[in-house]
């Protein structure tokens, strides 16, 4: 199908983003890379009377360390930071979780900020930022805020931004010295949305001990979810195939996933578990390799 | 009706169209240009059959709009060929009937062009990697891996 009629403003600076955002308020949608958005628009399932393409404000491109994290602006394009030297060597996690978004020509559009503001529960994003305890900048005109990823994620497909706020930049947190992390998931076929994912960062002392555990989970919730009994029973523990073992128990115990026609919900708890042993064993692994 | 005015260059031609500005760029190409190789059929990205290149990247013509490409150079399947000479991309669909029905085709030539560009000696599993955004519903998959292998070669040999 084709999309709507709207009218189309494409401001050359945040600040007249953030005017026509605030004067266009619930009637407006903004444009980051287009690839959720526009099928939206061509099936109608959006129609706003006002699309602020945000594709000409060159000062939302960036990644860059900032206080001891990475931060990046919310229209650096996904393919910029999966080629990023920055990013592997400061984010591992991301890096890992970049190439499993979409396809590459969906990367070579598709940004940072707008597949964090779309929220889809499936996205690997929200749950890198999620599980690395980032955070969200928000600007509206004359005004930021920095909100916490737990806080972000709202609902399916819904954020913690107000209809005059605009996500510029995503900050992802460098883990402390000895951190390991991975993100695996399970799709049909490379490039679909996953039908459940993990990203899990882990911390140890000089004795080998976990002093940190973190999973956040994809497709199982209508939001990233954090599967923090099954951190909590890690921390003071060593890294040990029985105790990734007994956390993943944990992590298919408290979830509460819906089935769909792709998945039972039965079926992505079991992926669920055998996923977090997994990508826990591998972010130990990473720990002194990759990890800083 | 909203519309602009735009000026983008579309395989070393310029042009200067105006534009309604809900009009995606794939049907612009293939509407106000002409260019009806770029073909369409999910409209909403999963495909690929309207991948092209812009500036140097493939993307999907669907779902951008047409006033986004203002000042944009773009390639199409149009512009792959010499005259009558094939691209080696192209040679090579042809010499391993990389192609059926030949509607996702495009799609295809475009995605592998900026592919084997950025990697030249791709393994069979990179292939099918780079491939998995672009289907062919008449299920050629085999034939387009050998041809997108074949083409890695002859552009190798010609050093393109």
């Amino acid at each position: 199908m084709k999309p709507p009629p709207f009218e189309y403003h494409a401001p050359p600076s945040l600040e007249e983003a953030l005017t026509l955002l605030r004067e266009h308020g619930d009637e407006a949608k903004a444009l980051a890379g287009g690839q959720s958005l526009v099928p939206l628009l061509n099936f109608r399932l959006a129609r706003p009377r006002h699309l602020i393409d945000l594709n000409r404000i060159p000062s939302l491109d960036y990644i860059r360390e900032d206080d001891g994290a990475l931060a990046v602006g919310a229209m650096t394009r996904q393919r910029a930071v999966e080629r990023s030297p920055l990013v592997r060597e400061r984010c591992p996690l991301l890096a890992e979780a970049m190439p499993l978004v979409g396809h590459f020509q969906i990367r070579n559009r598709g940004t940072v900020g707008g597949s964090l503001a779309h929220a889809d529960p499936a996205a690997e994003l929200p749950a890198v930022v999620t599980a690395l305890r980032g955070a969200l900048v928000a600007r509206r005109p004359g005004g930021q805020r920095v909100i916490p990823a737990e806080r972000f994620f709202v609902a399916y497909l819904t954020t913690a931004l107000e209809p005059d706020e605009l996500l510029v930049e995503a900050r992802f947190p460098a883990p402390p010295p000895r951190s390991g992390s991975a993100f695996l998931e399970v799709s049909r076929r490379h490039g679909d949305f996953a039908l459940v994912g993990v990203a899990a960062v882990v911390t140890l002392d000089e004795g080998g001990v976990l002093t940190h555990a973190a999973l956040a989970l994809t497709g199982v919730g209508p939001t990233p979810v954090l599967a923090e009994e099954a951190a909590r029973v890690l921390v003071g523990d060593r890294p040990t195939p029985q105790a990734f073992e007994a956390a993943a128990r944990k992590v298919s115990e408290g979830l509460r996933p819906d089935a769909d026609l792709h998945a039972s919900a039965e079926y992505r708890r079991h992926v669920a578990g055998v996923l977090a042993r997994r990508a826990l064993a591998r972010a130990v692994e990473q720990v002194g390799g990759g990890a800083r | 009706m909203s519309e602009r005015a735009i000026r983008l260059k579309v395989n070393g031609r310029e042009y200067q169209r105006t534009v309604e500005v809900r009009k995606t760029l794939a049907d612009f190409l293939r509407e106000d240009l002409e260019l009806t190789g770029t073909h369409l059929g999910c409209e909403h990205g999963v495909c690929g059959a309207c991948t092209i290149v812009m500036d140097g990247e493939a993307v999907r013509s669907c779902l951008l709009f047409a006033v986004q490409a203002d000042g944009a150079d773009l390639l199409t399947v149009e512009g792959l060929a010499e005259g009558e000479a094939l691209h080696p991309i192209q040679e090579a669909f042809w010499e391993h009937h990389g192609l059926q029905c030949g509607f996702c085709t495009p799609g295809f030539l475009m995605t592998l062009y900026c592919f084997l560009r950025d990697r030249p000696r791709p393994s069979e599993a990179e292939i099918r990697e780079a491939l998995a955004g672009n289907l062919c519903r008449c299920t050629g998959y085999q034939n387009i891996v050998l041809a997108a292998k074949a083409a890695a070669e002859k552009l190798a040999a010609t050093g393109r």
